[in-house]
């Protein structure tokens, strides 16, 4: 990191017009359509409910160190992980990187000025917005207690607490998940930079235009579905509830239906994350362009095919099981095919260490054990056993924390230079990778064991039996807490106190590198041409600075 | 390769000793799932240790010696990424066919099970034996018998789960399951709420005692000297005024129910569906979607007026009207 400093850009931050600086006040945020201040907009909501969520996860972790409760009623806790759930993925997961670092990047990337549709990408941020206010409303009227599953007819008929507020805010975000991601799309389509072919595109797009498809097609779903959740709650009208002529497992059938997608949301833009980190530090053009490209695209279809895995144990005939047991030992592939090519993109590269990089290889190890695992809920007989224990938690922080945290994470460590033209302490930022990879292991790998053992998920108490594990995840959390409060701390810092950033401190390829940090208002003086294929290491004479 | 697969023998077996690492196993399927589970186990670790151990590897052998090096390209290798598709894809291909015919094995109780039958209900689980013994989170089996639970809800989906068996299935109102078992050695054993279901989840809890046959039936004999669910549905049956219609030859307003059980019917939908303890339940309380042929559509509902309990209870006296009987009426 040393290297990085010594190039002072030319041009002082504070003399040159650049996108943060052009304007001030609190109105030219709130009515910009310039796409790098909305992923700022998006950055600061999405931290904000993250340590919301992040903060009920640690009120259950300290809850579960006794085995008969040490903090709260059990009604509480039922809350406690409901809202985390419902926060996490639906507020922070789903829109994470998408959000932040695809509004900021996708222009950048494909040199153009802006998204298709500036306006539009504004409305999203603001829908986001009412979505999280009628959620974060529903924790102050007396919280949620359905699980963030809404599994019926509880949640129809059932639970005495704010599920309406929460469904709404649900299904309202939903729409700005919609809209991003057909911005993206026809983005992406029409206006890329002269010369920049589909297969010169950083793999980055690639992920991000596979998200985005699952984006408009899935989405609507859950949608429709939270409105006939509300429509049977409001108006008792028999959809899910048998009571009153309903079908329970309907519900699932179609929540899974776009759930399941939706975590494919979540770890797609991280692989593509990891496609740029991985490149950059190792200084190698990817290996096996087109395989990574596919992988993403195959992903994106075949999770419409596997939402069966989530309900082997309901009695669902058996030879639906095993259709739904093949796809998703199918769906492992293409991910098991991106690890391989990460993993030869470093032979023979010239690898540094630097923090993202850090984070890079946190997400390889992470994700390769959460895919793993996830063999094991796809296989028919262990399922049965795992199904509904702590197994599933564990297995899907892997993917979810582990893979597409850590990636986001190393992407706003990439990018930060990029985006507020500042270097934060690299230091304080491989000390914070490491304690969360400790931490993180240290709270989740109990939770194989526990489910294994046998011991149920969502449970507020528990056998005594089981406390030892409990308590060596809840010492991870607290490890774990604290390693995302670092980076908080030192970015935040940064943004005043950093030393300068040039346009290009890593040395890094791709046309978000060609412009000054923080990029100009318009991006680019000139639109680029390109001539080359995307992570060109071996032609350049690119340096850091 | 040989080697490879010697010391995944090795670790599975000596992972199978360790008790803290896996519940109890006391049912017929248990020490299968394990296998795969520890097999399973085994190719995380080992393509783990492989991805990991290579990475640190290029991590140490190419690291950044100069700022300004510029390694140079590797070229693609199509043999390579078939390689490393087509090697995973057969993985999963055989851990597919492995987990799924142990599952195909075990998902159908044979035919000579024990019956027993479960509702759940916020927050605990109701047993009742055919002989008429109930219980309330206490399930008493016999070891080395196979034993079918028939399960229903009487409010929202709750799931039926005993890790020392390694079975789980849920329990949903509206529709009954079944899920079938057979202890391998007597004992104590956690039954578990799997499914969330409100407030006291966690407390829906309870024990599977496993008992030798002979414990077992003198359990049954002294458990209590109620009726048998047979005797409880017949009574339900006059009381209700059941008999008033479904007279046993055939000649009341609705069809006969002698013998009935087991065989199929065609629906005056045009459906055929076989008569099952779903089906009866449905004539109960959804009486017009199962209208037979000939008969009208005038049976009112009885959903809100008997619960799962006594549902069951009918189904079981139902079941027991056999044709033998048919017979008996004839003569």
């Amino acid at each position: 990191m040393s290297t990085a400093t010594i190039d002072v850009p030319e041009v002082p931050t504070g003399s040159r017009v650049n996108y943060l600086n052009a304007q001030y006040g609190v109105k030219s945020w709130l009515l910009t359509t310039d796409h790098k201040r909305i992923a700022l907009l998006y950055l600061v909501s999405i931290t904000l409910m993250f340590f919301v969520g992040g903060f009920f996860a640690v009120l259950m972790r300290l809850h579960l160190i006794e085995p008969q409760g040490a903090l709260v009623q059990p009604e509480t806790y039922n809350k406690l992980f409901t809202m985390h759930g419902v926060i996490m993925v639906f507020f922070f997961l789903v829109p994470s990187i998408p959000a932040t670092l695809g509004n900021f990047l996708v222009p950048l990337m494909i040199g153009a000025r802006d998204l298709a549709f500036p306006r539009l990408n504004l409305l999203s941020w603001y829908i986001y917005v009412v979505g999280a206010c009628f959620t974060l409303y529903a924790v102050i009227s007396g919280g949620v207690d359905t699980g963030w599953t809404f599994y019926t007819p509880y949640s129809s008929t059932f639970s005495h607490t704010s599920v309406i507020p929460t469904a709404l805010g649900v299904f309202i975000t939903g729409f700005s998940s919609i809209l991003t991601g057909l911005n993206f799309v026809v983005t992406i389509h029409k206006m890329r930079a002269p010369g920049l072919t589909w297969f010169r595109l950083p793999l980055f797009i690639w992920a991000i235009y596979a998200t985005s498809i699952i984006f408009i097609l899935g989405t609507p779903v859950i949608a429709i579905t939270l409105f006939l959740l509300g429509l049977e709650r409001l108006l008792h009208i028999g959809i899910f509830d048998p009571a009153i002529g309903g079908d329970p497992i309907l519900f699932q059938h179609l929540f899974w239906f776009y759930s399941h997608p939706a975590v494919y949301i979540m770890i797609l833009p991280g692989m593509g994350v990891m496609s740029e980190l991985i490149t950059a530090f190792s200084r190698k053009r990817i290996f096996g362009y087109s395989f990574v490209a596919f992988s993403s695209l195959s992903i994106a279809i075949i999770s419409f095919l596997v939402w069966g895995h989530h309900m082997f144990v309901t009695g669902q005939s058996i030879y639906a099981g095993l259709i739904f047991s093949v796809l998703s030992f199918l769906v492992a592939i293409p991910s098991a095919v991106k690890v391989f090519n990460w993993t030869a993109t470093l032979y023979k590269g010239s690898i540094s260490y630097d923090a993202p990089m850090l984070y890079a290889l946190g997400f390889i190890g992470l994700f390769t054990m959460g895919g793993l695992t996830g063999l094991f809920l796809a296989s028919l007989a262990t399922d049965v056993h795992l199904n509904g224990t702590y197994f599933i938690v564990a297995h899907f922080h892997y993917i979810m924390v582990g893979g597409a945290v850590m990636a986001y994470l190393g992407g706003i460590h990439f990018w930060w230079p990029k985006i507020t033209g500042r270097l934060y302490p690299d230091g304080w930022a491989r000390f914070a990778a490491l304690v969360i990879f400790v931490g993180f292991n240290l709270t989740f790998f109990p939770q194989f064991m526990l489910g294994y053992l046998g011991m149920p998920r969502r449970y507020a108490v528990y056998p005594a039996e089981f406390q030892v594990f409990n308590v060596m995840s809840s010492a991870g959390a607290s490890i774990l807490g604290i390693g995302y409060l670092i980076p908080l701390i030192y970015l935040t810092w940064s943004m005043r106190y950093g030393p300068a950033a040039g346009p290009n401190p890593w040395g890094a390829k791709g046309l978000e590198w060609t412009t000054p940090s923080p990029p100009p208002t318009e991006n680019f003086e000139e639109i680029p041409v390109v001539t080359e294929d995307a992570y060109d290491y071996a032609q350049s004479t690119v340096t850091r600075g | 390769m040989m080697a490879a697969l010697q010391f995944g023998r090795d670790f599975l077996l000596a992972a199978m000793q360790a008790p803290q690492l896996r519940p109890e196993a006391a049912s017929s399927i248990a020490e299968g799932v394990d296998h795969l589970y520890f097999a399973l186990t085994f190719i995380t670790l080992f393509f783990t240790f492989i991805i990991f151990s290579t990475i640190l590897f290029f991590m140490v052998k190419y690291r950044r010696r100069a700022e300004n090096e510029r390694p140079p390209d590797t070229e693609d290798n199509l043999g390579l990424e078939l390689t490393w598709t087509i090697f995973p894809t057969l993985i999963c291909v055989g851990l597919f066919l492995w987990a799924s015919s142990l599952y195909f094995e075990n998902s159908r109780p044979p035919s000579a099970s024990t019956e027993i039958f479960v509702i759940g209900k916020q927050w605990m689980w109701h047993i009742q034996h055919p002989e008429g013994v109930r219980e309330i989170n206490e399930l008493h089996v016999p070891v080395g018998v196979p034993v079918k639970l028939t399960m229903t809800s009487e409010d929202v989906i709750h799931d039926f789960y005993i890790p020392a068996f390694r079975v789980k299935k849920d329990v949903i109102p509206g529709r009954y399951s079944s899920l079938w078992f057979q202890a391998t050695k007597i004992g104590t054993y956690h039954l578990f709420c799997a499914q969330y279901c409100g407030a006291d989840h966690a407390e829906m809890l309870g024990w599977v005692y496993v008992m030798s046959p002979a414990d077992y039936a003198a359990w049954l004999a002294g458990g209590s000297s109620s009726q048998s669910m047979q005797q409880a549905g017949e009574t339900i049956f006059n009381k209700l005024g059941c008999d008033s219609c479904h007279l046993s030859d055939g000649t009341g307003r609705g069809p006969s129910l002698v013998g009935i059980y087991g065989k199929e019917e065609a629906l005056k939908s045009g459906d055929k569906r076989l008569v099952d303890e779903a089906f009866i339940r449905q004539a109960i309380v959804n009486p017009n979607s199962v209208v037979l042929p000939k008969y009208p559509a005038i049976m009112p509902t009885f959903q809100g007026q008997i619960n799962e309990e006594q549902v069951l209870q009918l189904v079981a006296y139902v079941k027991s009207l056999a044709p033998e009987e048919r017979k008996t009426d004839g003569k």
